[in-house]
């Protein structure tokens, strides 16, 4: 290799890129056109039959959760605020013992295919269905729209093509090989995406840290040092105040309320819950939650390294010059390890790195399309408008349509919102899964009392608060506030008139307002609870007995 | 798995599964898990909240450097993850040793009254 280095123009990584990234992409389409033939019943299609082990699940459940908003989000974070973006790695990572301890296992003994099912086992079906149905659909389109807006952006930076065409052609692009997956190769196919990619993405990651470990001859303290000097901000640098909190109480506050829904909402996203379905058993369930929570641990130490490696390596100044946000910082970092910018090695990785992160951002919109179609088909379709008289055929086919629909819609929507600043959508798809799923996801199975209405008010109240208080807060409208002197320059519908609602995150509100109505509803309502649907689900939880 | 010669013939064989819910083996399944679940979600709970209530408000003493340029703030998030892991190691033994067992002897009642 660094004999013969070529020359090297511009075009060249960008090449490496896309070849790589179309060797991912044959290999993912000719394994999802295998699982497509071994799709012959709606467990096949919904949860793959439910035959993957414990280390196959624990990857794919890492595939579907590290998504470019933790992979690039947080190195970018980290490389430009600091400390702060370590905030996020250790939310979404302590959330995983919530999904372990609460829900993991009595979920995949009392549910068949979707967050739902449970939710609705000892309830009347139409309401319940109805309001996990809407939940779901909307918390995945939430962060579908956030991961496709995400890889619009990505792709003029990464691969060097400038102009509004590359990126509507990259969101097509997406939109329809996830599609494609999802329709073609059901659950099956789904999670081989998501093994491949976990596998490219923490290979990369660990790649990336030995070498900027190495650098600093394995010596943490001084890559910190080297960081916060490079930053100009000296120790502060690595210390909690960069980004968040920076002002007053009310700022400070906000900062709790994203601990609040970083770490509650993760047990809540039925992206994820749906994947403990594919296992054969509630311990296979367990064993592959502790496989995620040591593969995504591991990759969030990692992200630290990265991410201080970045702000040493390659330095804020050059990071935001590329993008403002600093998702770059990773793809950055790995230029700057091969050897810099316009050198053989740089482009050579910096084209590695691209490609992992386009793999990561289709296999989670791949996740999320496949969660929110069967809900639709197995929630709305066969239990709301058929009333469970649909066949599984039936039920299938629905599936697969309303995953191009929702698919179509993703892609239109993502292309309107192109210029827009989404990732908040991120920390509000946590912030709804904490307030609207994990209330009635608790009460259902821990609660006796907890009844239909309870359940039904949990979820609306959770989700109209949470997605109400964002439509109130400085993301919309950017005027000068106590919180944010400066005010907000890319606010969505208002860059002057101040804000409402003061905090960016609502689930400090709309958390306890969540399971607040949950129980009011419960209360509430004259119709008791049934003891004996109640004994029958705890006794499946808790046994796996009549388990699917 | 299930250990179907512990499940000797009894006499109420046609119960349902919500009747195995009053049975005192079945008791003692939710028992153990809700005495170990419930308390051990508050504490992590509350440790990761105290972690994120220091970030927004003792931020001198989280810059407080320990060795070298290592602080406390980072020190503390380095502990979630001990604490992250150790749980989820604590858990699963509690799991495979107190709970499990019970579950399938309470599961090979119900298979073996279903039969």
């Amino acid at each position: 290799m660094t004999h013969h280095i070529l020359a090297v123009d511009a075009n060249t990584h960008r090449n490496i890129s896309i070849a790589l990234f179309i060797v991912f992409v044959a290999i993912t389409l000719g394994i999802t056109l295998w699982a497509s033939r071994q799709n012959r019943t709606a467990a096949d299609y919904y949860a793959g039959g439910r035959s993957f082990s414990a280390v196959q699940n624990g990857l794919a459940v890492s595939g579907d959760y590290m998504s470019a908003a933790s992979f690039l989000g947080i190195a970018g974070l980290i490389a430009l605020t600091g400390y702060d973006g370590f905030l996020y790695s250790i939310g979404f990572l302590v959330a995983w013992l919530v999904a372990l301890l609460l829900v993991a296992e009595l979920l995949r003994n009392s549910g068949r295919f979707t967050m739902a099912d449970v939710l609705s086992f000892r309830m009347r079906q139409r309401p319940v269905r109805t309001a996990a149905g809407v939940s779901t659909i909307t918390v995945s389109i939430f962060y579908l729209l956030a991961q496709m807006v995400g890889a619009g952006a990505l792709v003029g930076l990464l691969l060097n093509v400038k102009g509004e065409g590359a990126k509507i052609w990259t969101i097509v692009v997406v939109g329809a090989l996830m599609i494609f997956y999802v329709v073609v190769g059901g659950m099956k196919g789904t999670t081989w995406v998501q093994i491949i990619k976990a596998v490219m993405l923490l290979g990369g990651a660990l790649v990336m840290t030995i070498w900027v470990l190495a650098k600093f001859n394995f010596n943490l303290s001084s890559l910190l040092g080297a960081a916060a000097e490079k930053s100009g901000k000296g120790a502060s640098f690595l210390a909690p105040g960069g980004n968040y909190g920076k002002t007053n109480l009310l700022s400070k506050l906000d900062l709790i309320s994203l601990g609040l829904a970083l770490v509650l909402g993760t047990a809540g996203l039925p992206h994820i819950l749906i994947r403990f379905y594919t296992v054969p058993d509630a311990r296979t369930a367990r064993r592959s939650v502790n496989w995620a929570i040591g593969l995504i641990g591991a990759f969030y130490l990692m992200t630290l390294a990265l991410g201080f490696g970045a702000a040493a390596l390659v330095g804020s100044k050059a990071i935001s010059a590329q993008n403002a946000a600093g998702n770059t910082a990773a793809p950055q970092l790995a230029e700057s390890l091969g050897g810099g910018p316009g050198s053989g090695g740089g482009a050579v990785f910096l084209a590695i790195i691209a490609a992992v992160a386009f793999a990561t951002i289709l296999a989670v919109v791949a996740g999320l399309t496949l969660a929110s179609s069967s809900s639709f088909a197995h929630d709305i379709f066969a239990n709301v408008i058929k009333r469970g008289q649909a066949s599984e055929q039936d039920e299938v086919r629905v599936a697969r349509f309303a995953a191009v629909a929702i698919g179509a819609i993703s892609i239109v929507l993502s292309i309107f919102a192109r210029g827009q600043n989404v990732a908040f959508l991120v920390a509000l798809a946590f912030a709804i899964a904490a307030s609207a799923n994990l209330p009635t996801l608790l009460f259902s199975l821990f609660w006796r009392r907890f009844n239909t209405r309870g359940a039904v008010w949990g979820i609306y109240a959770g989700l109209i608060s949470s997605i109400g208080l964002v439509l109130m807060s400085p993301i919309c409208w950017g005027g000068k506030s106590s919180t944010l002197p400066a005010g907000n320059a890319t606010a969505l519908f208002s860059k002057t008139i101040e804000a409402p609602f003061p905090l960016q995150n609502p689930g400090i509100i709309s958390i306890p307002v969540g399971f607040l109505f949950a129980w009011l509803g419960t209360i509430t309502a004259k119709e008791v609870a049934s003891a004996t649907k109640y004994a029958e689900l705890e006794v499946r939880a808790l046994t796996g007995a009549g388990a699917h | 798995m299930a250990d179907t010669s512990a499940a000797p013939p009894r006499g109420e064989e046609g119960s349902s599964l919500a009747a195995v819910q009053d049975e005192p083996e079945f008791a003692e399944l939710r028992r153990r898990l809700r005495t170990f679940v419930f308390p051990m979600t508050l504490a992590f709970l509350a440790w990761y909240l105290l972690y994120v209530v220091c970030s927004a408000f003792a931020r001198g003493f989280m810059a407080h450097k320990l060795v070298g340029n290592i602080n406390v703030g980072l020190v503390f998030g380095l502990l979630q993850f001990v604490s992250t892991f150790g749980i989820a190691y604590a858990y699963s033994r509690y799991a495979r040793t107190r709970l499990d067992p019970l579950a399938d002897k309470v599961r090979a009642d119900i298979d073996g009254g279903a039969a």
